[in-house]
């Protein structure tokens, strides 16, 4: 069973890995979730939780994953926003945490939007 | 919500938007009296008489963007579907408290559901706020206090992945233990 002591471990095998904490600055990725009662009730915990493990899995540095609020079209929920500097914000819509590889692979990491799953994909 | 531990995520968020630096959540189970008890507290900014009476209408809301607020209704009917209850106690400057009642062996009841999901969340997502979950069944207590998680780890934050794999199932094992 997981116990505190074992959080010690991790604190000293992380701690050697970490030398300067990577710079998530100006040229920095957002992938912002929506987690209001609208995005939590259809299905918005698996895809932040999917996107975490994926930037991690993959290693990718200066990408950030946070939540917000309500987006304002809570019928599209779960709503995802990808904002790099510099380019047009892209918005994801009815995701799940299938989606997720793909906008990370196409979109996060070649540059690619997936425009099937966008917002101008439904309207 | 398909599970109450999605409610408990929702109801979180206001203590988060309320700038509470401590966010207390109690999942408390009596499995003779078939009971289950979640409680959400926080020291955050506090609502008046007036605000408390109105969070239970669905169509109250802080947000300026809208004008429906559908969070504390719907765990409210989640609880009273049972035949339990939610009570809301607040003072301004003071903090919330968020109290839900659910009957376990009504068939309205809606599961518990991944609980650990939440709270590895809701403390990884903010992780300049302190949570304390607490979870007990008949008694046995499993506590995570996250100003005790810091303490250990110093400069490495509570995000870093490895860290938060680690929470995840240190929660869940935890919590499963009480069960048995």
């Amino acid at each position: 069973m997981k116990t505190l002591a074992e959080l010690m471990a991790i604190k000293e095998a992380t701690k050697q890995k970490m030398t300067v904490r990577e710079d998530t600055g100006d040229d920095a990725i957002r992938v912002v979730v929506g987690m209001a009662t609208c995005g939590i009730a259809a299905g918005a915990r698996p895809v932040l939780n999917a996107f975490v493990d994926e930037v991690a899995k993959r290693n990718l540095k200066g990408v950030t994953v946070s939540q917000t609020g309500c987006i304002g079209m809570c019928q599209y929920e779960p709503i995802v926003e990808v904002i790099q500097p510099g380019k047009e914000k892209v918005t994801y819509v009815k995701m799940t945490a299938d989606k997720v590889a793909k906008v990370v692979n196409d979109h996060i990491v070649n540059g690619n939007p997936v425009a099937e799953y966008t917002v101008n994909a439904v309207k | 919500m398909r599970e109450l531990s999605l409610n408990i995520l929702d109801i979180a968020q206001n203590s988060i938007s309320a700038g509470a630096p401590l966010i207390t959540i109690e999942v408390s189970e009596n499995t003779t009296d078939h009971t289950l008890l979640i409680g959400i507290y926080d020291n955050g900014k506090g609502m008046s008489d007036d605000q408390v009476k109105s969070v239970i209408d669905p169509f109250f809301t802080t947000r300026t963007t809208r004008k429906v607020g559908m969070g504390i209704p719907l765990f409210k009917m989640a609880a009273e579907q049972t035949g339990g209850s939610l009570e809301i106690k607040s003072e301004l400057g003071v903090g919330t408290e968020v109290k839900a009642l659910f009957k376990t062996n009504s068939v309205d009841f809606t599961p518990l559901g991944d609980v650990a999901s939440t709270i590895q969340m809701l403390i990884t997502m903010n992780t300049d706020r302190d949570f304390v979950y607490k979870h007990s069944v008949d008694g046995k207590e499993f506590i995570c206090d996250t100003r005790e998680l810091k303490a250990i780890l110093g400069d490495v934050p509570l995000d870093t992945y490895e860290v938060s794999q680690w929470l995840i199932e240190f929660i869940k094992e935890n919590t499963e233990v009480l069960y048995k």
